[in-house]
This record gives structure tokens, C-alpha cells and sequence, in this order.
């Protein structure tokens, strides 16, 4: 069987049980893509994992992690001003990073091309919100896809890249989690192998690329008449159909329709299998610029029609103004309820919404909750995880009114029992500035910050700068890892995967940090020294406690020949149950026994021997008899 | 061939994600049509981790609605009794891997960790059925998944699912000396 690598570029059409992700990285080898970039952030990273399967001497495309989204966006743009069909993507709140830049392109002539691909999160299963950026593409007038399997996925990427070459116009792929992640069987076509020569085209008539004064109202001109072109495309898309699977009859006299996009689709079919009645359906999965026309037919020839769209009223809040101005008679319904408004739309959730407006077709009482229950499992640092060490030992140095503030990364799992740290957070590498806020009129409460070392790199710098330049009393502290681990461990500025290594200490003295201290977070006491040190020293203080993510080292280690696991024992003898190890520290591979006994859990333990120096008497040692 | 709903779970590390991928190769080679969803990303650090497996021929989502699998897979005890509350349907099945991961609260002695009994409790409280594995000649703990694997090839539940495939399957997932082990466990 041929490697996922060597398949994912093979030239001839294949058909595969794939990953909507994968799918996304296939189209682009088919699409001919030249330049792809993108910062890690789940639902999407897998797209790039996929991509990078493929050895660099077989890859028919350029593909770079940038620092953060911003500048993805823009490594896209300018390789696609240049003539090059180009790729960006990442994660919802990405968008935000991006925003400043991504926001002009919807304005400008993208020469070679250049899909966006965006990976929403509705139901927030690995993001700080569910935004919903079909707000955005309004906003900065770009047509928008809206796939709702990993089939469609892949077509639409096909298509919006056609469309994107073919308008010069940037186009929207918008992904959400469990399309990004759903698997099914996928036909794929075949990739033309014709290798393309880079050549530097970019020539400023083809532009204005400059949004000055003058130009501002000519470009937005263009946008209103890309966008209406666009709208033709869509009357015709196969992206934007009606599904009738049980005839288009009356029911009670009536004629009965859905509109909808995206994974609610599949959502409403399946109600549709369980009554079995005649109910359309219109699916806008190209869903910016929508059909008007279509949509006029569909509302004329329907007594009642309901919008159901996950998330935001978007597509509700535009049909009924149109319905309004074109004076059609037929009732639209929307959702009411607005808990209904959040998280994703599951044919559970569906059925419940079509049983408060048709009752009579889909039985209120079979939309069932599931049943609650209430042992939560909340995520944990690995065993070993070096920022484990750095809470416990952080914690013995602040004071009791201590303020800490939380970023994102592993670290920001702080925040759970029982460490408790890391008590706000807006955004990556928010804290720094949130830290400065906090000190101003404040010499009474100590304040401590947290970042990770991707963030350091990705936005943490402009908040760095500023904290130097004012001297705000804070110490920030550093979590550095060494990788970007929650999102799979892709490389970053300082992993030394990516050219030379930048150095953080080199940055922050460069910068003129005055206090700054370093740290292995495996050396508790010394931690817990430097924090407090930092505390004396008025102004602004970093202390960088480093250790290399044991979950990634772990993955190395256990690919040897030669690897033999490794324990930690408690000496029951000696245990005085103090419970610091596993109430403290709270390494997940402690158990506690009902009657109190404490053993460790040696599916879990790495035996990396972190928790030893937390036991009051010294119970814990390494398992005797193993190296 | 029956439409089924096929639910995964277990704690980040487990291994759910092989065994989710196992399970749908599977059921696609035994000629089922295949969805499935796995969950990625921030529940991987010790969190709960899920994946959603629907075979036939009526199935448009990938996720399977709350209470509605038929079958649940579990690899840890907590994790199977949540499921069978949350997701399994009245009459489904169970099979779990007994091993314990405490959470924080059972650590912490603020929320106790469920024994056999209770768990056994629940699913009979719903008309399901429950099959409990745990094998003392395994030599990895991520072997855990394979274990369940060979007792669903045995049990029947599934039809057409059978060892031939499913070793398949594995062929096609691993190689070398993991994978001879993962076979020995048939």
C-alpha cells in the first residue's frame, strides 16, 4: 500500500477514506496551488500535516508556517500580486490577527489567485468563542463557500480557486470543526504534473494595490461590481441546490421549505428520513453572494419557509429584507429561541428547532435531551509537562493577593484546579498588555503574567515593547516549551526547526529588559527563588522557565529500539499522606485509593521524575530495578 | 445490513484516534458506507476525547445525536459511564477497556470515581448490555484499543466485521514490530 505521502500527490485519480483536512490538501496539488501559509490553530492544522507528508523534493508547492496569521496573509498576497495561486489558512480567531491585512484584499486584484481557508469552531470545542466570520466576508466583500461535507470540501476548493484566478478576487473556504474533521470515502481527480515556473510578474498596473485616499472609492466601486458578478455565479452553482427527497407536495395545504447552508444541511435530510414528508430544502452552500434569484424562486413557491443557519442571523437578517423589498408572500420563520443561536446544529437540535414551528410534522416530544452527568473530565497537563513544575513552583512565590493573567497555549490549562493560575484572558498575547493595565495605581498587589514561546513570537512582542518602554511593575514569566504543542507541535521562530533558532533572551535584551531570569522548571526551588526576586524588583520583569514538551519527547523516545519505560514508586512505608503529589502537583498519573493510599497509575507515568522533589518526606523514588 | 451508530471515547493518550480509524476501515471494507468524526485538538491533553462512527446507508451527519449510538466503545471506566448516560440509547451496547484515569475532582476526593457495580448499574438502568475487557497480558497500555477490537470482531455485534478485515485494517495503520504485537492479541 502506498504511503498517505506519496498518494496525497499522486498524479492519477484515486478514491480514499479521508479526512475533510486531508481532502483540502489533496485539491490544492489538483488546483495547481503555488504558495501555501498558515499559523497553527485547531480545526485546521492537519491541513498542513498533510501537505507536509510529502518530502520537500516531491512537494510541487512552497509551504511556510509564518509567525502568525497577519503575516501568513500577507506572504500570501504578495506571492499572489505576483502571479502565484496562493493559500492561506488557519483558525477562526485567526481572522482576527489577520484582519488588518485580510481585510483589503476583498478591494484588490489578487493576479494569481488566492483562496482563504477558515476554520470556524462553532460549539467552541477548541477556541476561546464561536465568531462567526461570514461577518467578515460581508464585510470586506468576499465570496464565500460553506462545505458541509469533506466531499464538498473539495470541490469547493477546486471551484473557489477557479473562481479566484478566473475574477482575481480572493475567495472563502469556510470550514467549520466536524466538516474539517469528518472522514468519508472521497473521489479525487488527477493532478497536472506540468511543472510551473515562478516568474516575478507583479506589475503595479495591474493593481491600485495602494488604498490611499484617491484610490479608496474606485476599489470599493470594484468590490460592489465583483461581488454582483459573483452573484451570478452562484444562481448557477451546483454548491447551492434544492433537496426534495420526498416530493414537493402540500402538507395541509401547504408547501414547506428550509433554507440552510453548511453542516445543518445534513442535519435537516436526516430529520427529513425520519417523517418522510414532502419538506424541501435549499442548501446555499456557496453562500456569499447568495442567489437572489433562486432564493426568490424558492421563497414564491413556498407557503412557509424557515432559516435555520448555525451560529449568527445572518442569512435570516438578509433573505427577510429581501423578501420584504420584493414583497413575497410567504411566511419565513427563523429560530426564536436564542440558546438556538449558539454551538452547532446537530439534527437533534435541528428536529427541536422544526418542532416549535411545525409541530404537527416533527413531534415535539422526540427532540430528547440526553441525560446529564456530572463527573467532569477536565483536560490536563501531560505527565511531565514541564509547565506542571513551573505552577507548583510559581505558586509557593506568590503572595495571596497575587493577580495572574493567562494566554493561550497548554498553559492556559493553569487556569483548572488546583493551580488556579492564570485568572483572564482575551487573545494570544494578550497578557503582557492586560499585566501593564493591572499595575497601573497599583503598588499593592503583585501581578504576574504568562506566555508561551510561539506566542512570544506570534503577538507577544508589541506588548513586550510597550511594558519596557513604561516600566510597568509586572513580572512576566515565559512558559517556553519549546514548540507550539497545542496545536501538534509545529515549529516556531525559536524551535530551531525553521532556520536559525531566535533567541528569547537575546530579544528581551536587546530590547532592555533589565530582570531577566532563566530557568529549567524541573528546578522547583530555583523557580520559586526567581519569582520572588522579580516580585522585589520594581518595574517590568521576565522570568523564562523552559522545559521541552515531554509529550513530544515522550512520542521520540517511545519510536526508539531501545526504549524502556519508566516509573515513579511512593514508598508506602514512608508515605505520610501529605497528598502534595497528587493534590499540589496533581500529576495525572497519581491515583488515590478510597481509603487514601496513593499509587501511581503506570499507564501514565513517564517516570521523568518531576514530582519527586514535591513529597514532604521523600516517598517518592524511581521504580527500583528499572534504568 | 443494519444502520448503526458507533460511539468512541476515552482520555486524550489513549489511543482513541486508532481505534476510531481501525473501526471505520473496517466497517468500510465489511461494505458498509462509512462517516465518521474524530475530535482533535484542545481535549487531547488528558481531557475527554470522542469519535463519531455511523455505517449505512440513511446517515448524513457524521456526528451521532445524543443518545442514539447503538454501540459505545469505551477505554476507560468514567468515560464508558458517560457515554452510556449521555449518548448510549435505551437497549444499546457497551464494551470498555476497565482501566481508572481519576479526573482532578476524584483526586481531590470532591467527586467519586465510579466502581464496576454503579457502572454496571447505569447501563442495565437504560436495557443495555455491557461486556467489561481487561486482559493482564498486555504489554503497552496503547495495545488497549487493539484488545477491544478483537473482543468486537468475537462479539458479532457488528455485521461482517470480521477478524480477517480488521487485522486488515491494522496492516494497513502499523507496521514492524507493533504491529506483530497488536496481532497477537486476536
Amino acid at each position: 500500500m502506498k504511503k498517505f505521502g506519496e498518494l496525497i500527490v499522486q498524479p492519477d485519480p484515486w478514491e480514499g477514506l479521508i479526512m475533510g483536512n486531508h481532502a483540502l490538501a489533496r485539491a490544492m496539488f489538483e488546483a495547481g496551488v503555488n504558495v501555501v501559509t498558515t499559523y497553527p490553530g485547531s480545526p485546521t492544522p492537519e491541513i498542513a500535516d498533510a501537505i507536509l507528508t510529502v518530502p520537500v523534493d516531491k512537494r510541487p508547492l512552497h509551504f511556510e508556517y509564518a509567525t502568525n496569521e497577519k503575516v501568513a496573509t500577507e506572504i500570501a498576497f504578495g506571492a499572489s500580486i505576483n502571479g502565484h495561486l496562493s493559500v492561506v489558512f488557519f483558525k477562526s480567531v485567526g481572522l482576527n490577527v489577520a484582519s488588518d491585512s485580510a481585510v483589503q484584499l476583498g478591494l484588490m486584484n489578487m493576479v494569481g489567485g488566492l483562496v482563504i481557508i477558515l476554520g470556524d469552531d462553532p460549539g467552541a470545542n477548541s477556541s476561546q468563542n464561536e465568531q462567526d466570520n461570514r461577518h467578515f466576508a460581508r464585510m470586506s466583500y468576499i465570496p464565500t463557500f460553506e462545505p458541509a461535507t469533506p466531499t464538498e470540501a473539495y470541490k469547493a476548493f477546486l471551484e473557489a480557486s477557479k473562481l479566484s484566478k478566473k475574477y482575481q478576487i480572493p475567495v472563502i473556504l469556510r470550514m467549520t470543526t466536524h466538516v474539517c474533521h469528518a472522514k468519508e470515502i472521497i473521489k479525487f481527480g488527477k493532478i497536472d504534473t506540468t511543472e510551473y515556473k515562478y516568474e516575478p510578474i507583479f506589475d503595479a498596473k495591474n493593481g491600485p494595490f495602494l488604498p490611499i485616499t484617491k484610490s479608496v472609492f474606485p476599489l470599493k466601486r470594484k468590490a460592489f461590481t465583483r461581488i454582483s458578478s459573483m452573484e451570478e455565479e452562484a444562481e448557477t452553482s451546483n454548491f447551492n441546490k434544492v433537496y426534495s427527497p420526498f416530493g414537493s407536495d402540500k402538507i395541509n395545504g401547504k408547501r414547506l421549505g428550509v433554507i440552510t447552508s453548511s453542516m445543518p444541511v445534513l442535519s435537516l435530510l436526516e430529520n427529513l428520513d425520519e417523517v418522510e414528508k414532502p419538506v424541501d430544502v435549499l442548501a446555499l452552500n456557496f453562500s456569499y453572494p447568495w442567489p437572489k434569484n433562486k432564493v426568490k424562486g424558492f421563497l414564491e413557491a413556498h407557503d412557509e419557509v424557515i432559516i435555520i443557519e448555525e451560529l449568527d442571523r445572518i442569512m435570516e437578517s438578509e433573505i427577510k429584507s429581501f423578501a420584504y423589498d420584493k414583497e413575497i408572500k410567504c411566511k419565513i420563520y427563523s429560530r426564536t429561541d436564542s440558546e438556538d443561536l449558539m454551538g452547532e446544529l446537530g439534527p437533534d437540535r435541528t428536529w427541536k428547532i422544526l418542532s416549535e414551528i411545525w409541530p404537527e410534522i416533527f413531534n415535539p416530544k422526540v427532540a430528547q435531551k440526553a441525560s446529564e452527568f456530572n463527573n467532569p473530565r477536565i483536560p490536563q497537563m501531560c505527565p511531565g509537562c514541564g509547565h506542571r513544575s513551573a505552577f507548583h513552583a510559581i505558586k509557593q512565590a506568590l503572595p495571596k493577593d497575587a493577580i495572574t493573567v493567562g494566554d493561550i497555549g497548554c498553559h492556559s490549562l493553569g487556569f483548572f484546579k488546583p493551580y488556579n493560575m492564570g485568572e483572564m484572558l482575551l487573545s494570544m498575547g494578550h497578557s503582557s498588555g492586560t499585566a501593564a493595565g493591572l499595575s497601573i495605581g497599583n503598588d499593592k498587589r503583585k501581578i504576574l503574567a504568562f506566555i508561551g514561546d510561539s506566542t512570544f513570537f506570534h503577538a507577544g512582542l508589541p506588548a513586550i515593547i510597550n511594558a519596557v518602554l513604561y516600566d510597568h511593575d509586572f513580572t512576566l514569566v515565559i512558559m517556553e516549551n519549546g514548540t507550539t504543542a497545542m496545536t501538534g507541535h509545529q515549529p516556531h521562530a525559536g524551535s530551531g526547526e525553521i532556520g536559525e533558532k531566535i533567541s528569547i533572551d537575546k530579544v528581551l535584551e536587546s530590547f532592555g529588559v533589565k530582570f531577566i531570569r532563566r530557568v529549567d522548571t524541573y528546578q522547583q526551588k530555583k523557580l520559586t527563588e526567581y519569582v520572588k526576586e522579580s516580585f522585589d524588583h520594581k518595574g517590568f520583569s521576565v522570568v523564562i522557565a523552559s522545559h521541552p514538551c515531554m509529550l513530544k519527547f515522550m512520542r521520540g523516545q517511545r519510536k526508539k529500539d531501545n526504549y524502556v519505560p519508566k516509573h515513579v514508586e511512593i514508598d508506602q512505608n514512608t508515605c505520610e499522606n501529605h497528598n502534595v503529589c497528587v493534590e499540589d502537583f496533581a500529576c495525572p498519573s497519581f491515583i488515590k485509593n478510597d481509603d487514601g493510599k496513593i499509587m501511581v497509575n503506570e499507564d501514565l507515568c513517564i517516570g521523568d521524575g518531576s514530582c519527586k522533589q514535591t513529597c514532604p518526606v521523600t516517598a517518592i523514588d524511581f521504580k527500583k530495578g528499572e534504568k | 445490513m443494519k444502520d448503526m451508530n458507533i460511539y468512541m471515547t476515552g482520555v486524550g493518550g489513549q489511543g482513541i484516534g486508532q481505534l476510531a480509524e481501525v473501526m471505520i476501515r473496517t466497517c468500510n471494507k465489511a461494505g458498509y458506507s462509512v462517516k465518521g468524526v474524530d475530535t482533535h485538538g484542545l481535549a487531547q491533553r488528558g481531557g475527554t476525547v470522542v469519535s463519531h462512527l455511523r455505517i449505512g446507508k440513511k446517515v448524513h451527519t457524521p456526528l451521532v445525536p445524543p443518545g442514539q449510538a447503538d454501540i459505545v466503545i469505551a477505554l476507560e471506566r468514567l468515560e464508558a459511564l458517560r457515554a452510556v448516560h449521555t449518548m448510549m440509547k435505551d437497549g444499546g451496547k457497551v464494551i470498555y477497556y476497565d482501566v481508572q484515569y481519576q479526573t482532578v475532582d476524584n483526586r481531590l476526593g470532591d467527586i467519586k470515581y465510579p466502581t464496576i457495580d454503579e457502572f454496571e448499574e447505569a447501563v442495565k438502568a437504560k436495557g443495555g448490555e455491557v461486556v467489561r475487557v481487561f486482559r493482564d497480558d498486555i504489554p503497552d497500555p496503547r495495545m488497549q484499543n487493539t484488545a477491544l477490537i478483537s473482543e468486537i470482531v468475537k462479539l458479532g455485534w457488528i455485521d461482517g466485521f470480521s477478524k480477517e478485515l480488521a487485522i486488515e485494517s491494522l496492516e494497513e495503520l502499523m507496521q514492524g514490530k507493533g504491529l506483530e504485537k497488536n496481532l497477537e492479541l486476536f
